[in-house]
């Protein structure tokens, strides 16, 4: 199948008020989904049979700071059986309290699981229904998003060189 | 020397010190770990074509139990420093800390949030060897400085204390 006949696909299981936007760029279609249909989205990508992306090559984030929204959250797909790639996005608006949502899609992949925990900690997108919402590869008592756009990257006090216990004193 | 022609020349008198740290400095075993892409020149230098051996340093040691000498070969994350500091702890002294590389000395060119702006803010580092990475022969010359500053310590009359919770700031 190629990229126009997915997005077909998509729009008429779902209607265009679900599947937003699509951008066609170098053959690759990116099409944008309301966030609280993500799940049911996935699952009909992966179950369908002419559509079966069983694979989910990644999963990341993106900050469009100071845009609203301010998050994307981008899932890059692959077919094994029809050797066919797909790319969708939903926007995850910052929160004024807590974080920003979205919901989790490793019951679908388990692979996501690790991409979901590092575009947790990186910037600050809570993976709702995640089954081990731990951070990969920040220090664990880091509350810091490092890959936000308005976070210096040389870091700041809130980024120590080891943990408060472990400093020693004179 | 007096002493010496009466014993037919068959014994040699020299200080205490010099020869423990003559002792020191010729089997200076290092810990076999590295941090980053420095390593790979560290590993160039232990095998035939530099031979560390030629100093007594062949025999990398994984338990820092056994080792005298620490080469920080790379960058060191800020997720990495609490096992850097662990193993350095483990070491028994007199141990030596040789910081391999700019990431070691500076922190390098990751001036970021993840990354230790220098091991020595951490560890008392002995010598800094620059480079990006620095050559085998950068390497050498390292050790071989270290070496010359360990024949000159006081290692009876003024042993040195590298203990980093015992040391003063």
């Amino acid at each position: 199948m190629n990229q126009e006949a997915i997005k077909e696909r998509l729009v008429s299981a779902f209607g265009a008020e679900v599947i937003q936007g699509a951008v066609l760029f170098a053959d690759q279609m990116a099409v944008t989904v309301v966030k609280d249909k993500i799940l049911d989205v996935c699952r009909f990508l992966k179950t369908d049979p002419d559509l079966a992306f069983d694979l989910l090559s990644f999963v990341g984030g993106v900050d469009r700071h100071p845009a609203s929204p301010r998050f994307e959250v981008v899932y890059q797909l692959y077919s094994m059986r029809h050797k066919h790639r797909f790319r969708i996005k939903a926007m995850v608006e910052e929160e004024q309290e807590g974080l920003g949502t979205i919901d989790s899609v490793v019951e679908l992949w388990p692979t996501a699981s690790w991409h979901e925990r590092e575009t947790a900690e990186m910037f600050g997108i809570e993976f709702t229904g995640h089954p081990d919402p731990r951070k990969l590869l920040l220090p664990e008592e880091w509350y810091v998003y490092p890959l936000r756009k308005d976070f210096p990257v040389e870091g700041t006090e809130d980024t120590p060189d080891l943990p408060a216990a472990q400093i020693r004193e004179g | 020397m007096g002493i010496e022609r009466s014993l037919s020349n068959n014994v040699l008198v020299t200080s205490l010190e010099w020869a423990v740290n003559w002792a020191r400095k010729s089997s200076m075993w290092p810990l076999g770990f590295g941090l980053a892409c420095c390593a790979l020149e560290m590993i160039a230098t232990f095998v035939s074509r530099y031979d560390l051996s030629r100093f007594g340093m062949e025999v990398a040691r994984p338990s820092p139990r056994q080792a005298d000498l620490m080469i920080v070969a790379g960058t060191a994350s800020k997720k990495m420093l609490p096992a850097v500091l662990r193993i350095y702890e483990q070491m028994t002294e007199p141990r030596y800390v040789i910081a391999m590389g700019a990431c070691a000395c500076s922190g390098g060119i990751y001036k970021n949030y993840a990354v230790v702006q220098g091991i020595d803010r951490h560890l008392p580092v002995d010598v800094y060897i620059p480079g990006c990475p620095p050559r085998p022969e950068a390497l050498l010359d390292g050790i071989l400085q270290l070496h010359a500053k360990v024949m000159q310590e006081q290692s009876i009359r003024n042993p040195r204390i590298t203990d980093i919770l015992a040391a003063p700031k």
